[in-house]
């Protein structure tokens, strides 16, 4: 009974993760198609998506790397981009934090934006699943979205090869990331923080090794912080 | 051109601190809470890095010498404008490519 209840949690989040193809197999083949262009053969572009797994943070690191940042700070920013993990990971942990160890180092692999966002709008609706009924959702909902982005970046390195220059391809990563942007400035205090940072990395450009973007990106986290304190004091007399 | 050795290193380090960070409360931290405000400011991370990243990528392209460029300019506010209005990822980078090119093809 049980194992025939996980087995339909894990086809639940099978098709609450299925949508989001339409949103990573572009994203993955424009990253194969930028890290291409930006020098990376086949096995490095490949060991990027494998390994990191988060495509901002990929695209941030490739950015960077072609700006001749110095590595730690590469590496500190796209980290900073991939802070909000830790923010899926605390969520997730009331939900699966007591199952074993090697499946919680799983899950912390799989935790993407996609498969945080269902399950964890899933978990709180059914909140008397059973643990393993709760993992079987999640890895249904990592299915059709984590192998995905392996196949297509690889798709994408192929096909960058052979795409000329007259495409504009610098611009892709503005493009993307301005359309990953547009959508989270749902309130005022994530739009004063976007505003916080474009301001403040524009004023702290001349500061060497790329470290403008940290402090635009710490002042903006900020920005962002507090307006929100202040409006919920405001809502509640 | 990449440098060989740092590249794997961001690879590899960056593929380490974002596993870190995944497992860091369901691995480690275990069921205590986090405090407040750090999920408030962790709420931000996003608009707070990105914006700051392409900001100058918009305004000083390098395939352009760092001078300001219309076309670069237009796709950009396009998809910004589609992207708060539809909500839609796609949508906006679609747009904003076809505004790319076309402003591309209108200006050559």
């Amino acid at each position: 009974m049980a194992s025939a209840s996980s087995k339909s949690a894990y086809w639940r989040g099978f098709k609450d993760g299925a949508p989001f193809l339409l949103v990573v197999g572009p994203f993955g083949v424009l990253f194969g198609v930028v890290a291409t262009e930006a020098g990376l053969n086949i096995t490095e572009t490949m060991a990027f998506s494998i390994m990191v797994i988060a495509g901002a943070a990929q695209f941030t690191a490739i950015q960077l790397m072609q700006d001749e940042a110095p590595t730690l700070i590469v590496l500190a920013t796209a980290l900073a981009v991939n802070l909000r993990m830790a923010m899926y990971s605390a969520a997730l942990t009331p939900h699966l934090g007591s199952a074993p160890l090697w499946q919680r180092a799983c899950i912390a692999y799989f935790t993407v934006d996609q498969s945080y966002a269902v399950s964890a709008a899933q978990f709180e609706k059914t909140p008397d699943w059973t643990l393993s009924q709760k993992i079987a959702y999640f890895f249904g909902a990592v299915t059709p979205v984590c192998p995905m982005w392996y196949v297509v970046t690889w798709i994408g390195a192929y096909a960058g090869t052979a795409i000329p220059p007259e495409f504009a391809l610098d611009f892709a990563i503005p493009i993307t990331f301005l359309a990953i942007i547009a959508p989270l400035l749902r309130t005022l205090p994530h739009v004063l923080a976007c505003a916080t940072s474009v301001i403040l990395a524009l004023s702290f450009a001349w500061v060497p090794y790329n470290l403008g973007l940290l402090i635009a990106a710490l002042g903006a986290m900020m920005v962002g912080a507090q307006a929100e304190l202040m409006l919920s004091r405001r809502v509640k007399p | 051109m990449i440098d060989s050795t740092q590249l794997w290193t961001v690879i590899l380090g960056l593929g380490a601190g974002s596993f870190a960070l995944r497992f860091s409360f369901l691995g480690i931290i275990g069921k205590r809470p986090l405090p407040e405000w750090v999920l408030r400011h962790l709420r931000y991370t996003a608009v707070a890095v990105l914006p700051g990243l392409i900001a100058p990528l918009v305004l000083w392209p390098a395939a352009t010498g760092g001078e300001l460029e219309p076309a670069r300019l237009c796709a950009a506010a396009a998809t910004l404008l589609i992207g708060i209005t539809t909500r839609n990822v796609l949508a906006a980078i679609f747009g904003g490519a076809i505004t790319l090119y076309g402003m591309m093809y209108l200006l050559a």
